[in-house]
């Protein structure tokens, strides 16, 4: 670990996606158009207060989980992994840089969503708007993770891209948004209690609902900050130096 | 200074099922351009990994620069060029440049004159992508001569280029050698021979001749590299017989 090595690959990472304004325009838009639209199809009632805190948590985690399986499988396959393993660059920082130069991203990615959720969905929000900006951020963090972990078991575009699906529809499923956490059948609760995205979802929940949500976002919180670390740890596992 | 920067003995290395070095021996010395040459599949890639400690090994040894290929300690000394250039295409050649010497831990002005050493200074503020292949192939040889090897090995870096191209980097190459480094250079292109101070001929895994062209035109009545290569094989067939 070298903190040079890890803020110059995050630079670098920045750097490229800086080149790339159609990618950082769908970044930034794509989670508010999907707000927007859900504000609109829920205008009138009071559905969009109870499910757009929770789906801005969402948007941003699947993004993030795409970009950054797409951008280091792209690592991988054009062989400058490979080269950067033969260099003293340690595994650490590679992951590091990677979870740095996205959270960078998310930051931006969040601040613009919560705003166009609030300022122009009129988004209702019982708690402080900075703990949802916050956990907002987390979630895109844990989707940057996640990616990170699932393109280390991706060989192709192909693969990369499904394991978009594969790591995120059934912790959608079960994150308590279609049916509430309590309600899942028996097998089920458990597996809803592990999956981290439970825990992103059931934190906007709360910021949005309770005027002094502190403590159990902080809970929740510290339950998504384990799994993008755990997850980090895990991908640098899968880098590897030497290969068949 | 030892003699041999690269020391293989026994070496075997499968790769997808199949066995591509079985029991290879074989050195480098130091201080000169070794041109490791054969046909595509013959291996040459596959012992150019293992030299840089990416590939793993069923068995053997391997020591370069007298550590164990791919020690910790070998990788500020190797330099690395793989066979596709291995650059950032979203990035100005010197973006990519600094990038690489900053994991090198080499001064940020060294990408200057690694990037003038390959002669992209003009270039120097384009994006890699936008290059042909040749100048692409060129900013991944910069990106390993800026660390400063002791060794460098570079996997077919003239492929492609223009004969002109080929000749300043060839050129190069003596300089670098000159200054007292050590090269590894595959190559399929069997003229290239001639700019080497010593050849490796490999055909199926296989160490056909370790010797300087003169030598190996001397030993087979051969005009040129080609057809000592030829010459080497056929002798190996009949031997076989």
């Amino acid at each position: 670990m070298n903190v040079h090595r890890t803020l110059l690959t995050a630079g670098r990472v920045l750097a490229q996606l800086r080149a790339d304004h159609r990618t950082i325009a769908l970044m930034l838009v794509v989670p508010c158009v999907l707000i927007g639209l859900l504000a609109w199809i829920f205008q009138d009632t009071p559905v969009f207060d109870g499910l757009g805190a929770p789906l801005l948590g969402v948007f941003p985690f699947v993004v993030m989980f795409i970009v950054t399986s797409v951008a280091t499988l792209r690592e991988r396959t054009s062989g400058t992994l490979e080269r950067l393993l033969t260099t003293p660059m340690g595994k650490g920082d590679f992951m590091l840089g990677y979870a740095l130069a996205f959270g960078v991203m998310a930051v931006l990615q969040a601040l613009v969503a919560t705003a166009f959720a609030v300022w122009v969905c009129g988004l209702d929000v019982a708690g402080p708007l900075w703990q949802l900006v916050v956990v907002a951020v987390l979630d895109a963090l844990l989707g940057s993770a996640l990616g990170l972990l699932a393109s280390g078991f991706a060989r192709t575009e192909f693969q990369a891209v499904q394991f978009m699906p594969a790591f995120v529809l059934p912790q959608f499923l079960l994150c308590g948004l279609i049916v509430a956490r309590d309600r899942l059948p028996d097998l089920l609760r458990p597996v809803s209690d592990v999956l981290p995205l439970s825990y992103a979802v059931d934190a906007m929940k709360v910021v949005t609902t309770s005027a002094a949500p502190g403590g159990d976002v902080l809970g929740d919180a510290v339950v998504i900050l384990g799994w993008v670390v755990a997850s980090l740890v895990l991908g640098s596992l899968t880098l590897r130096r030497r290969t068949p | 200074m030892m003699n041999n920067v690269v020391e293989v003995e026994g070496l075997t290395v499968e790769r997808g099922g199949r066995t591509v070095l079985p029991d290879l021996s074989v050195v480098v010395p130091a201080g000169q351009v070794v041109g490791l040459l054969g046909p595509s599949g013959s291996g040459k890639s596959t012992l150019i990994r293992t030299v840089v400690g990416v590939q793993v090994v069923a068995g053997g040894t391997v020591r370069v620069l007298g550590e164990p290929a791919g020690s910790p300690d070998l990788r500020h000394r190797v330099g690395y060029v793989t066979q596709d250039p291995s650059v950032y295409d979203d990035l100005s050649v010197r973006a990519n440049v600094r990038y690489f010497a900053a994991m090198l831990d080499a001064p940020r002005s060294s990408a200057d004159d690694a990037i003038a050493a390959v002669d992209l200074t003009d270039h120097a503020d384009a994006l890699v992508g936008r290059l042909s292949g040749g100048q692409r192939s060129r900013v991944s040889l910069a990106a390993a001569l800026v660390g400063d090897p002791e060794l460098l090995v570079l996997d077919e870096p003239t492929v492609g280029l223009d004969p002109v191209l080929r000749r300043d980097l060839w050129g190069l190459f003596k300089r670098l050698a000159a200054q007292g480094r050590s090269l590894l250079v595959s190559s399929h292109v069997m003229d290239e021979a001639a700019r080497c101070d010593r050849l490796l001929l490999l055909r199926e895994g296989r160490v056909l001749a370790d010797a300087t062209l003169p030598d190996l035109l001397q030993r087979t009545g051969a005009d040129d590299a080609e057809g000592a290569f030829l010459a080497l094989i056929d002798r190996a067939e009949e031997a076989a017989r």
